[in-house]
């Protein structure tokens, strides 16, 4: 029975499985018919009219590149600007002998070395049907040089095309950045944007620094020129023309004259510096030593010139500033006390006697100053940087408090600011070092690992830029706001302005009493404390807390900076804010192997603070020297206990 | 003993099938010569091509269709661990996770699932003959919604609506109602009806997707963007004529105006150098191949070997009516090649390989007449 149904329901299959094979052969037909229809509605009905097109596909699309927006500091001074210029181009596809031709061209124009050794890169780099810059910025002479020899040159034209300018050249350069030739690398992540269709016409984009974090707004809208041609492809006329968009243009927050101030008090020193608005989280100034000329980088850098950028052991490419992370040392402490008050392990009477070193176990970790500071409490240890109060903090304190409580003040993490490439350091944790350490034991968190941290060394390092952003935490008494260089962004063709970052972002929830005392203290640093010779006579309030952090760890011997190298000098740190009691700049900065904060670092804090808030220059040069024995105590050490 | 090893070199083979198939090569080569402004290396790699090709529908051909449905789940389950690995660590080229690198070579797995998907199905009603219910047909749906949706956030809507189809195919095959079938033609059409506006297209798909259906409505919306191809391709066909500018004639071919003009846009070349009979010519090869398909499907003897080549068919029928359909600008640009035509080593294996399975069903068929 059960056979039988089967049987029946085995060919009922086959008889619908042929009607349904007779229905797909239709359904073929008719996709087929509709081609048919299609082709004939093309290539008959509207034939002449394609014909036409055809012909005049001789009405070739010419892309207009929009021209770039302008970024200027907060008071308008031009950062970055557009100009135009003549430059020769050669097309290497239509080209024979490309060498030959070059010499040809040097007997008519001046083509210098670096400019053949530049072509040569670029050649190397782009597709040969691309039309290249042997030589930029011609001159009227060169120019009307070779338009009268231009026939001896197929394949080489004269081309008016916009130069990016940086005036400033090496000033600000890494917030700056600047934009490069676009490479197979931009034109995958243009496409994968869908945005390459608006950068046909355009060789240039974006490739560091704001000039690549704000590409998107500054790079404009490609227009389009309808052009008729003849067989050969040469234009006739132009018969309807978009026009182009000019990209938006940036106004900082920076102040440039505050930045170059900045940048001249380092000196030959290397190192960085950020200064921001604690009320709005825009950014006055920020620094890093030593920089570059980003004019270099326009027209394709020479070989030469980017091997002695890229190999320099001082790494001025390098955005010390978001990029460097550094062990923070004594600027470390402020924000120890505000853990320690906010979990109620310290009150700020509470005080206990320092006898100048720090023992666990078989460990003991010295004090900076030999005999200890004696009896000190909180506002004590901040102003007189006693580093027993907080080897004895972070123990009682642990680890998974100070991470938790740092990482709120940002430590460890991006601040968010709008420059590519930001890099986080390292805020210890036990769930860090686990994943740090290959082999189990070793990533085992030890209560010793705790101690160091307490003064800002060991595991921990963080970039400048974190600093100074948790300094404007600390003195905007917890309110957030991303740090951001760009204040607003112009239309450039309605001239509304957008603000970039109104608003704060968060605000931490800690007592307004427990900011005041940490501030109290800060301002102790600066009247009477380690900071006080730099800032004595100074006509407003100002809050800091100075840093000398290791660079390496002297085993069981005392820091003497003439007897090690210079690249192993301490690290030379500030942390301040200004006025006091309403503050309006809140500043981080490192001498890299500047030797003592106070005396290295504290001065160009001085300079920047007095020129942002009294309009002051400095009066006499300052000469920081780095590494002298005689100001501020010995640096902080761990040294094996012996007995 | 020549005469035996010929013989049995031959025995698999469908001879019509073969001998259509490569006079549609043949043209291919003679436009691929026009299209590539002569380049003699593209015309010995496609040559490379078809004969790995030749090779592989040779070996699927000798396999037999029991051997293809043991081998259906294993490489339905291989082709998703692949998809899965796209998905977690595949390469990005053009803007889509699709490639995988295994060290040697780069895959798109993608392509693998288009037959993989269709022999799967065919595998598994025939597992329930003559006792299909509902429910196989549900469990069927999800097998076919699986690796589509995996293609679809790569994204690739174009190879996960083929997917969907080879998979779907089966399932009319195998007897789904028609009442259904007209739902999900209603569901199609309102699909359309969708994507046809832009507002609400951008809820559902990414904007780029959305801008090659908005730019069918208005290609000169953005002639330098998504509706450069469109223009293209319609102008290459609409200037072709009846007859055609003739063979290394065509302007828009070889003043560059054509883009992917030796892969995806190959018959705009075609049509614009042959012209409407070109264009008649070619559609009547293809029809031959997907009429001696049809042939092999109705006499094809189980149940699996019906659901399969009736699949393969109508699929092979889809490729040329999407990519023709695409080039003449009457379907949004979606990367499907023309089979045979089209330059590139994937696409060719792929149609290869069809080829081969439909002759297998072909030279199997009275082998198994139970």
């Amino acid at each position: 029975m059960k056979l039988r149904t089967e049987l029946r329901n085995r060919e009922r299959e086959q008889y619908d499985f042929q009607w349904r094979l007779l229905a797909a052969l239709l359904f073929v037909i008719t996709l087929f018919c509709t081609l048919v229809a299609r082709f004939v509605y093309l290539q008959v009905i509207e034939h002449q009219h394609y014909q036409t097109m055809a012909e005049t596909n001789r009405i070739s699309l010419v892309p207009i590149p929009p021209s770039r927006g302008i970024i200027t500091d907060r008071n308008g001074v031009v950062l970055a600007h557009n100009y135009s210029a003549y430059t020769l181009e050669i097309t290497p596809s239509k080209l024979e002998n490309i060498e030959s031709t070059i010499n040809a061209l040097s007997e008519i124009v001046e083509i210098t070395a670096k400019d053949r050794r530049r072509f040569k890169k670029l050649a190397d780099e782009s597709k040969d049907f691309e039309s290249l810059p042997i030589r930029t910025r011609l001159t009227e002479v060169e120019i009307a040089k070779f338009a009268a020899q231009s026939f001896r040159f197929p394949g080489v034209e004269i081309k008016a095309r916009l130069f990016r300018h940086y005036p400033m050249g090496q000033s600000a350069s890494h917030l700056i950045g600047y934009i490069g030739r676009i490479n197979d690398k931009d034109l995958d992540t243009l496409e994968q944007d869908g945005r390459l269709p608006n950068y046909k016409g355009t060789n240039h984009m974006g490739k560091f620094g704001l000039e690549q974090s704000y590409e998107a707004y500054l790079h404009g809208k490609t227009g389009y020129e309808e052009v008729e041609t003849d067989a050969g492809g040469r234009a006739i006329r132009s018969l309807r023309q978009v026009p182009a968009t000019a990209g938006n243009n940036l106004r900082l927050t920076i102040d440039i004259q505050l930045q170059q101030l900045a940048e001249k008090a380092f000196g030959d020193n290397k190192g960085a510096l950020i200064a921001i608005d604690p009320a709005t989280g825009g950014v006055l100034a920020l620094v890093s030593r030593p920089g570059f000329d980003p004019n270099l980088f326009v027209d394709g850098i020479d070989p030469q010139s980017w091997k002695e950028l890229n190999e320099s052991p001082d790494r001025p490419l390098n955005n010390r500033a978001i990029q460097g992370t550094y062990a923070p040392g004594s600027t470390f402490k402020p924000f120890m006390a505000m853990v320690a008050l906010e979990t109620g392990k310290r009150t700020a009477q509470q005080g206990m006697h320092d006898p100048g070193f720090f023992v666990l176990g078989t460990h003991r970790w010295n004090d900076d100053k030999r005999g200890g500071h004696g009896w000190v409490n909180m506002y004590q240890s901040i102003v007189q940087s006693c580093d027993t109060y907080y080897y004895q903090l972070a123990m009682d304190l642990g680890i998974d408090n100070i991470s938790r409580y740092m990482a709120q003040f940002g430590f460890g993490q991006k601040s968010g600011i709008d420059l590519p490439g930001e890099k986080i350091g390292v805020l210890p944790s036990q769930d860090w070092k686990r994943r740090a350490f290959r082999k189990p034991e070793a990533g085992k968190w030890f209560v010793g690992d705790t101690i160091s941290i307490g003064i800002g060394q060991g595991f921990n390092t963080y970039t400048p830029m974190q600093l100074a952003h948790a300094t404007s935490i600390l003195a905007n008494n917890g309110v957030i706001f991303r740090p951001h260089l760009v204040g607003f962004i112009e239309d450039s063709a309605t001239g509304t302005q957008t603000k970039v970052e109104p608003k704060p972002i968060a605000q931490l929830p800690f007592k307004p009493a427990n900011f005041d005392i940490v501030k109290a203290a800060m301002v102790g640093v600066n009247k009477e404390g380690t900071a006080a010779r730099v800032f004595r006579n100074s006509e407003y309030v100002s809050a800091g807390k100075t840093g000398t952090a290791q660079v390496f760890s002297l085993k069981g011997e005392k820091y003497n900076a003439s007897r090690i190298s210079k690249q192993l000098h301490d690290n030379a740190w500030f942390i301040a804010f200004a006025p006091a009691e309403k503050p309006k700049i809140a500043l981080a900065l490192i001498v890299e192997n500047g030797g003592f904060g106070a005396q290295a670092a504290a001065p160009i804090a001085k300079i920047v603070m007095d020129y942002y808030l009294l309009g002051k220059q400095p009066t006499e040069v300052v000469q920081i020297h780095p590494g002298s024995n005689n100001a501020e105590p010995q640096t902080d050490g761990e040294e094996v206990l012996v007995d | 003993m020549i005469k035996r090893i010929l013989a049995r070199i031959a025995s698999p083979v469908d001879g019509w099938l073969l001998f259509f198939t490569l006079i549609i090569f043949s043209v291919s080569m003679v436009l691929l010569f026009s299209a590539s402004n002569q380049s003699t290396e593209k015309l010995v790699n496609k040559s490379t091509f078809l004969a790995i090709g030749l090779i592989a529908m040779w070996v699927v051909a000798n396999i037999s269709p029991q051997t293809l449905g043991r081998l259906a789940l294993p490489g339905y389950i291989l082709g998703m661990c692949l998809l899965i690995a796209v998905a977690g660590f595949g390469d990005i080229v053009n803007g889509a996770r699709r490639w995988l690198n295994l060290g040697i070579t780069r895959i798109q797995p993608s392509e693998l699932m288009k037959i993989a998907v269709p022999l799967v199905l065919a595998w598994f009603f025939s597992l329930y003959e003559a006792n299909i219910k509902a429910r196989h047909y549900f469990a069927a749906a999800i097998m076919i919604a699986m690796p589509a949706i995996l293609v679809l956030k790569q994204p690739d809507l174009g190879t996960a609506l083929l997917i969907s189809a080879a998979g779907f195919y089966i399932l009319f095959f195998a007897g789904l109602s028609w009442r259904i079938i007209g739902l999900l033609a209603l569901i199609g059409a309102i699909g359309i009806y969708i994507v046809m506006d832009w507002d609400r297209c951008t809820q559902l798909f990414h904007d780029f997707q959305c801008r090659r259906i908005e730019v069918l409505k208005n290609p000169m919306d953005d002639p330098l963007g998504a509706g450069y191809h469109t223009i293209q391709g319609t102008i290459a066909i609409g200037s072709g004529g009846v007859f055609g500018k003739g063979w290394l004639k065509g302007t828009q071919t070889h003043l560059d105006f054509i883009p992917e003009r030796t892969t995806d846009f190959i018959f705009a070349v075609y049509s614009e150098e042959f012209g409407l009979m070109g264009n008649l010519v070619l559609l009547i090869l293809y029809l031959l191949v997907i009429g001696r398909a049809f042939i092999i499907t109705s006499s094809a003897s189980t149940l699996f070997g019906r659901l399969l080549a009736g699949s393969i068919t109508l699929t092979l029928s889809t490729y040329v009516f999407v990519n023709m359909g695409m080039v003449s600008g009457i379907l949004p640009i979606v990367g499907v090649p023309l089979p045979l035509m089209s330059y590139g080593g994937t696409s060719m294996l792929s149609i290869m390989i069809c080829i081969g399975l439909l002759m297998s069903i072909q030279r199997h068929r009275k082998l198994m007449k139970s």
